[in-house]
């Protein structure tokens, strides 16, 4: 597996391929948007029956990541459930799988807009939650400290050679990161759209997921 | 009075408004009368023949015979525009006989009062498309509004039938006839290479179709333009007969230059204009273009204005332009059914003959206008037999069924399968269609909850009616590729100027220059979703990708190709071209109609192979793809090939000494396989039949315009299932549409079988003739790999370093774990 190191306020950290990050120092592995149970409610809201499978590809390459990292600390950074309802009706083996997942280790629900409550399974709930002074959030905030957030889904385009190439990705400037969404069905947001745009300082990066994640300037 | 077979007499208001213009019913016209009350019944007539007069005068036969408050007759035409017209052309006579008919057309652009009120009292007669049609047996009181139609009038029914469109029509028909189980049913058609063929397709089965031919008229005055230079050795667009063209131009009253692709036509446009001196008042005109642009364009040409108008199929079908008088063909026509209908374009009066002309844009294609001219005087047109119905539009045919209302799963069987292209549909096969309109049909049953449509009172039915209007808003065969519309960058908003490919748009980045619409302007920006552009008249403009199809040689054309090369000589081609073959045959050899020949030879420090395989531009494609493929694994290292409609070339380090493994029928077929998993094609298919089959929502333009993060996209889904549920219907309707479609595999499969066995391997110690102009090709296909990765992070590297961003802190190394 190709990672790429990178450094965000003063803090070595590292890209994986699939959009999840690693902070070796702490051993924490965050992952951020897993919209588990996404078809389930497409389904019930609007009776379109998508394959029903992302569940177990999110958790498959959850899985993964956390074999590739072994970390002591899971840190799921909102919208973790496509919604509380979702969450209540996951299958019995998804249920089984996460509680395996989870089993061993500190783990983190942070709440998101798709899933503000408290879920029936273990670990802790928290609206938000800071190691060194980085705070972990949903939503990026207009506060000026350290923060790492997810919510918007952010991808990058790129032209190559007369085709354009366009992968999710990491954002990151002087004072935030944004993560890409790690659940199967999600879209993206371009980074070149107003919102992202806005958000981020014109010194941003992007680091492009993929088999070898790589940096560019964040494309406007 | 009914009429009953034999010689029909029209009623003496409509024979006397026929005297009154001094007009005389065409015998063709006579015919379509005797047998009206014939259950099925299609004309076959050139253009000019008065096709549509011929469709209606039993219809306003029966309406002066019988009055009545009623929906009489349908008409469903290919295009909005071509009812708009009709219903013009039918009113002046319906008000002129002095009949008191209702003529109304309904459309995408009826407004939605207009729409409700016709379906509460429908007009006599109601011009309307397929699309337009689904939507209205969507509904549930269609019964109420079909109830009694008598009859049926599909015009341009061969373009109907050579889509999805055709599938979603005569399955919509099946429904009619169920609801007026009287309806009898009119085909118009052009002329085509198989009548029998539409016969079938429009037939309600097991009932059959009587055909009635027209007089086909005098053959057309066709030729070769000839020119004082001779083409170019490869490439298109014809730019080199541009002093020809003009004078050719000048000598008639009006031309249509028709082009094989937009982009051929915008590069040709242009160059005409910086050539046109005389300053000849000339249009353009195709599908990418603005609708106010087509719009002006046609109204200049019904007002007899232009001299000319450089066009693509957008002008293929239809619409009476009046006085042209000469159609130039620029590039070869590809296929001879299309070249004899658009010859058809010329001269609109019946029994005179079309003139028209063919520019071949290169040296190849002097052959392949000769074929296609020898075609046209054997009356030999070219087509392939219609495949069975697609079984994305029967799933979407079922769910627009539930719309309407709970149906028997045995009755809807036994009315679908009365459609031609369903004839012989299985019942397993509508079964598993069903099924998956029903829960999604997927190996893991997940949504026993939230079926879409349910078994109750032994019926189907939607478990949520709200759904109704879902599967309604996605009803229709036409998927749109995702476009950006082109405004001039100004203060009051801007000229629309036409629609690029979002893709190309994409690759822009402000200061290129593109041709639209025949100028040069320059990209500034994206604004809202639209590419905003000045004008820019000086500069040599970087080319515009835009959509539009490269139509592939037809197998009939690429046969008679052959024939010509093994003529002993070729005293009916220019000189030039008849030496180019005479120094193939005395290098290399000229390709064989049931031999496979295969050159080998050294070019530039690489390896060459050529393989003529005479299978078209998509086929040769895929062969390209495949055969670099099996290269590969043989150590070959292949590195690149470019394909066109008559061969293959591939380039790569070691020469190729033995193809017999390459061409085997099994290894053909595992390659496809293997590659087609990650294929954009594939993905496209995909995308297009999951739209159809009502697996994922269409996408209207104001959802794509508010750029949320809330859709995905369909690639996505067909990697899921690829992984999960590889045996599901969505993936198996992917396969095959995929086959016919752009990877064309039918036709490799064809050519293994045919030539396969007997494969002259050439090594030859340089290129040689037939084989040079491929070194000129665009559209050269690097083989990949991980040549993605390595793009990027070429791409990647210089945009740190444009930014500057590289100086900040190095560029980090990458890093294999194990943590």
């Amino acid at each position: 597996m190709n990672i790429l190191p990178f450094i965000f306020c003063g803090v070595p950290l590292s890209a994986l391929p699939t959009g999840a990050l690693f902070w070796q120092t702490h051993r924490i592995l965050v992952v951020s948007d897993l919209h588990l149970g996404k078809s389930e409610r497409i389904a019930r809201r609007s009776g379109q029956m998508l394959p029903p499978y992302e569940t177990t590809d999110t958790l498959g390459r959850l899985e993964d990541a956390i074999n590739a990292t072994d970390p002591t600390t899971v840190i799921c950074l909102g919208d973790s459930f496509d919604d509380l309802e979702a969450g209540r009706t996951l299958s019995e083996t998804h249920v089984a799988w996460v509680t395996r997942l989870m089993a061993g280790r500190r783990w983190i629900w942070i709440e998101g807009n798709h899933d503000p409550g408290p879920l029936e399974f273990g670990g802790t709930h928290l609206a938000s939650f800071t190691q060194d002074q980085i705070v972990f959030r949903h939503i990026a905030s207009e506060s000026s400290e350290p923060e790492i957030s997810g919510h918007y889904h952010p991808k990058a385009e790129i032209p190559l050679r007369g085709r354009l190439l366009s992968r999710p990705c990491f954002l990151f400037d002087e004072r935030k990161l944004i993560l890409p969404a790690f659940g199967t069905y999600t879209g993206g947001l371009r980074s070149s759209s107003p919102e992202l745009s806005g958000l981020m300082s014109v010194q941003a990066k992007a680091i492009l997921t993929g088999p070898s994640p790589c940096v560019v300037p964040m494309p406007r | 009075m009914r009429y009953v077979r034999g010689m029909q007499t029209l009623p003496s208001p409509i024979s006397d408004w026929f005297s009154s213009k001094n007009w005389t019913v065409h015998p063709h016209q006579q015919a379509m009368l005797d047998q009206s009350d014939q259950a099925s019944l299609l004309l076959i007539a050139p253009t000019g023949g008065g096709k549509t007069m011929a469709g209606f005068l039993p219809t306003l036969a029966d309406l002066h015979e019988i009055p009545r408050a009623r929906l009489h007759t349908l008409y469903i035409s290919p295009l909005k525009a071509l009812a708009t017209d009709i219903k013009r052309n039918l009113r002046t006579p319906v008000d002129e006989i002095g009949m008191d008919v209702r003529i109304e057309d309904r459309t995408g652009d009826t407004s939605y009062t207009q729409r409700r009120r016709q379906r509460a009292d429908p007009p006599h007669i109601l011009l309307t498309t397929p699309e337009s049609l689904a939507l209205l047996l969507s509904y549930e009181d269609a019964p109420r509004m079909f109830d009694g139609l008598q009859r049926v009038i599909i015009d341009e029914i061969h373009a109907l039938a050579e889509s999805k469109r055709g599938d979603q029509l005569m399955l919509a028909l099946s429904r009619l006839q169920s609801i007026a189980p009287d309806l009898r049913r009119v085909g118009l058609s052009a002329t085509v290479e198989d009548p029998d063929g539409i016969a079938r397709f429009m037939a309600c089965h097991p009932q059959e179709t009587t055909i009635i031919h027209a007089d086909p008229g005098p053959d057309p005055d066709i030729a070769m333009l000839e020119t004082d230079i001779p083409p170019p050795w490869s490439g298109g667009g014809g730019k080199y007969a541009i002093p020809a063209v003009l004078d050719q131009v000048r000598r008639h009253n009006t031309t249509l230059i028709f082009h094989n692709t937009r982009a051929q036509a915008e590069i040709f446009f242009h160059h005409l204009w910086l050539a046109n001196e005389d300053q000849l008042p000339i249009g353009i005109h195709h599908g990418s273009l603005a609708r106010e642009q087509r719009l002006r364009v046609e109204q200049a040409m019904v007002d007899g204005s232009l001299k000319a108008i450089v066009c693509t199929g957008s002008l293929d079908l239809g619409i009476d332009w009046g006085d042209v008088d000469l159609v130039i063909q620029v590039g070869a026509p590809k296929n001879v059914k299309r070249l004899v209908q658009r010859i058809g374009r010329a001269n609109h009066q019946y029994n005179a003959p079309s003139k028209a002309l063919l520019v071949p844009a290169n040296r190849f294609e002097i052959v392949e206008c000769k074929a296609a001219l020898d075609a046209v005087y054997a009356h030999d047109l070219d087509g392939d037999p219609r495949p069975p119905g697609p079984r994305d539009v029967l799933c979407q045919h079922i769910l627009a069924c539930a719309a309407a209302g709970p149906f028997d799963a045995e009755t809807l069987y036994g009315e679908v399968t009365t459609a031609g292209p369903y004839a012989d549909l299985s019942p397993e096969a509508f079964e598993k269609c069903l099924n998956f309109c029903a829960t999604g049909g997927y190996a893991l049953r997940a949504y026993d909850r939230y079926q879409r449509l349910v078994f109750r009172d032994e019926q189907w039915t939607l478990r949520d009616p709200r759904a109704a209007a879902q599967i309604r808003m996605n009803l229709g065969t036409i998927i749109d590729t995702e476009t950006l519309k082109v405004r001039l960058k100004n203060r009051g908003g801007g000229t629309p100027l036409g629609e690029i490919e979002e893709g190309f748009a994409a690759t822009l980045t402000p200061g290129d220059t593109f041709l639209i619409g025949g100028q040069i302007v320059r990209y500034e920006g994206l604004k809202e979703m639209t590419v905003e552009v000045t004008r820019n008249p000086s500069d040599t403009p970087k080319i515009a990708t835009f959509m539009g199809t490269k139509f592939a040689t037809s197998t009939q054309l690429s046969d008679r190709i052959m024939e010509i090369f093994q003529q002993p000589s070729w005293p009916n081609l220019p000189e030039h071209t008849a030496s180019w073959l005479a120094l193939q045959r005395d290098r290399s050899k000229l390709p064989e109609p049931d031999r496979l020949l295969i050159e080998a030879f050294p070019h530039d420090g690489r390896a060459h192979t050529c393989v003529y395989g005479f299978a078209g531009r998509n086929a040769q494609q895929t062969l390209g793809l495949l055969l670099t493929q099996r290269m590969e694994q043989q150590g070959l290292d292949p590195l690149g090939f470019v394909a066109t409609d008559y061969a293959t070339l591939i380039w790569g380090l070691s020469p190729l000494t033995d193809p017999e493994p390459l061409f085997d029928p099994q290894n053909l077929r595992e390659g496809l396989e293997t590659w087609l998993a990650g294929n954009a094609v594939m993905k496209r298919t995909f995308r297009n039949s999951a739209i159809i089959g009502g697996l994922i929502d269409r996408m209207t333009v104001g959802k794509r315009k508010s750029g949320r993060q809330a859709t995905f996209s369909s690639d996505i889904l067909y990697d899921t299932l690829r992984k999960y549920d590889p045996d599901h219907l969505m993936l198996d309707i992917t396969r095959e549409e995929a086959m016919k479609g752009l990877v064309d595999f039918s036709r490799i499969e064809d050519m293994a079988r045919r030539r396969g066995g007997s494969i002259d391997l050439y090594t030859l110690d340089r290129v040689s003739p037939l084989a040079a102009p491929l070194f000129l090709e665009a559209g050269r296909v690097p083989v990949k790999g991980r040549a993605e990765e390595r793009l990027l992070e070429e791409a990647a590297q210089n945009l740190m370093e444009t930014a500057g961003l590289d100086q900040i802190e190095p560029a980090p190394k990458r890093w294999a774990v194990p943590f």
